[in-house]
């Protein structure tokens, strides 16, 4: 094959002389975890509201939740990511836009890929949430409305209490999924791993020691997400059910 | 607030269309040697060869934990290296289509695979039994009484992930081809009206996946009440 393998590339001082190429991954990693992770955290909040929303007894609340539902699962996720990254800057008041667009380059690539992962993914995370109300028995809502309790206590102390529990499996993929689409942000220039590894191919003229290494710290990312949500749902597992105790 | 000029759109619609043509031929392929390569990928992790179902498992995993931009970009920078030192390709030949519907199929199978899994498993096993039992051979009784029967049921997942690929489709922009989205993009680069064309493709991947999956649901609920 005429290909010389040469692992220790990532050891030798990069052409731009800040650090080590491993330096250069590392960076990538950590962008990759902190996006990942950021962006995670908003998608659950705003997917946990959308998620009820949905199935809330009011024609305009779901109305709205189900439109925001679709239109963040019907539009590609690049599309989204350059609708945030070129388009939004220009539809926001004069001010704010300018505000974003003179801003450091790297703060506009994370922040709009943040914003694009997290709504994103939220509309995703509601789904789970809407079938995990909606798998209750409605003898539990009922109950509750009959002990008295408005809707907004029926949801606080019975139905969110179990539905949480529930969906926690389910929730593990598309958490999983968050760290996978965040190479898409490579697209827009952003230094995450993926990026990195594109990068290092120009650079090193060592495309597969790069790309073996980058796809090997993706298979890490999800080997630990993996573990770690499988802690999470054996301790939050409901008695009684299936996958139980 | 910005200016909208929609003005480059209707000369560009040929050229878009073109790109459509190539997102949809990467679909359609993807989606037809995906589910064949899925289905044989299923067979083999439920198989009792210890080997086979190893290698699927393997195999699923693997393109299950790597994001898609990552196994297109092998595909792109490496994998004509790869052939064209192994079978001796002229030099910087464009295999840029090929290497992108090779790249979805390979990828798209290892979730296909999990649904016609999944899909298998939830035919009853009494089926396999009573094939069994008139003296069908295992091969016989999956392609006669198992398998058209979980197919049947799948449908509706089998398009969902297909309308999932199509969107993802917009991902051949790492490798510069022109789909739908890279058209959409180079004309709004070349005409300074990048907001406008975004815009638009935003919209036409929304009709376009919204109708689908509707399409999806209401053939959905009549095989639920069928």
């Amino acid at each position: 094959m005429g290909y010389s393998w040469n692992w220790g590339i990532f050891l030798q001082p990069t052409a731009t002389g800040d650090g080590t190429y491993l330096g250069w991954m590392f960076y990538g990693f950590k962008v990759t975890i902190a996006l990942s992770l950021s962006a995670w955290f908003i998608a659950l909040v705003l997917g946990a509201v959308v998620g009820i929303l949905r199935t809330v007894p009011n024609k305009w609340l779901s109305g709205f939740a189900t439109a925001y539902v679709e239109v963040f699962r019907n539009i590609p996720l690049l599309v989204q990511l350059f609708l945030w990254y070129f388009v939004m800057p220009e539809l926001l008041p004069e001010k704010l836009g300018d505000a974003f667009k003179q801003s450091n380059p790297i703060v506009q690539q994370f922040l709009s890929s943040m914003v694009c992962l997290a709504l994103f993914t939220s509309a995703r995370v509601a789904e789970q949430v809407r079938s995990g109300i909606n798998s209750l028995p409605p003898g539990q809502k009922n109950a509750g409305l009959a002990m008295g309790f408005t809707l907004s206590q029926t949801y606080r102390y019975v139905l969110l209490p179990m539905a949480v529990r529930l969906i926690v499996p389910p929730l593990t993929s598309e958490f999983l999924n968050i760290f996978k689409n965040s190479a898409v942000c490579s697209t827009i220039g952003l230094l995450e791993l993926a990026a990195q590894g594109r990068q290092l191919v120009d650079y090193t003229a060592q495309p597969y020691e790069s790309f073996i290494a980058v796809t090997l710290a993706y298979l890490l990312i999800n080997v630990v997400v993996m573990f770690g949500m499988r802690w999470v749902e054996e301790h939050v597992r409901v008695p009684g059910y299936i996958g139980g105790k | 607030m910005h200016d909208f000029d929609w003005s480059s759109i209707p000369n560009a619609l040929p050229f878009l269309w073109d790109g459509m043509k190539i997102s949809l031929e990467i679909t359609l392929s993807a989606v037809v040697f995906g589910i064949v390569w899925g289905t044989l990928l299923a067979l083999m992790r439920l198989s009792s060869v210890t080997p086979l179902s190893w290698f699927a498992a393997g195999y699923v995993n693997l393109f299950r934990a790597v994001p898609l931009v990552m196994v297109l970009l092998w595909f792109f920078l490496i994998v004509p290296h790869l052939l064209e030192s192994i079978f001796g390709f002229p030099r910087g030949s464009d295999m840029r289509l090929s290497s992108a519907i090779a790249g979805f199929a390979l990828f798209e199978a290892a979730y296909y695979s999990e649904i016609i899994r999944a899909g298998i498993q939830s035919v009853p096993k009494g089926q396999m039994a009573a094939a069994s039992a008139l003296g069908m051979t295992y091969g016989q009784a999956m392609r006669l009484v198992v398998l058209p029967q979980a197919f049947r049921n799948m449908v509706p997942l089998l398009l969902t992930q297909g309308i999932i690929l199509f969107q993802d489709t917009s991902l051949v922009y790492v490798s510069a081809l022109a789909d739908f989205f890279g058209a959409a993009y180079k004309v709004g680069d070349r005409d300074g009206r990048l907001v406008e064309l975004l815009l638009f493709a935003g919209a036409v991947y929304f009709v376009i996946c919204f109708t689908a999956s509707r399409i999806v649901r209401y053939y959905q609920n009549k095989l639920k009440t069928a």
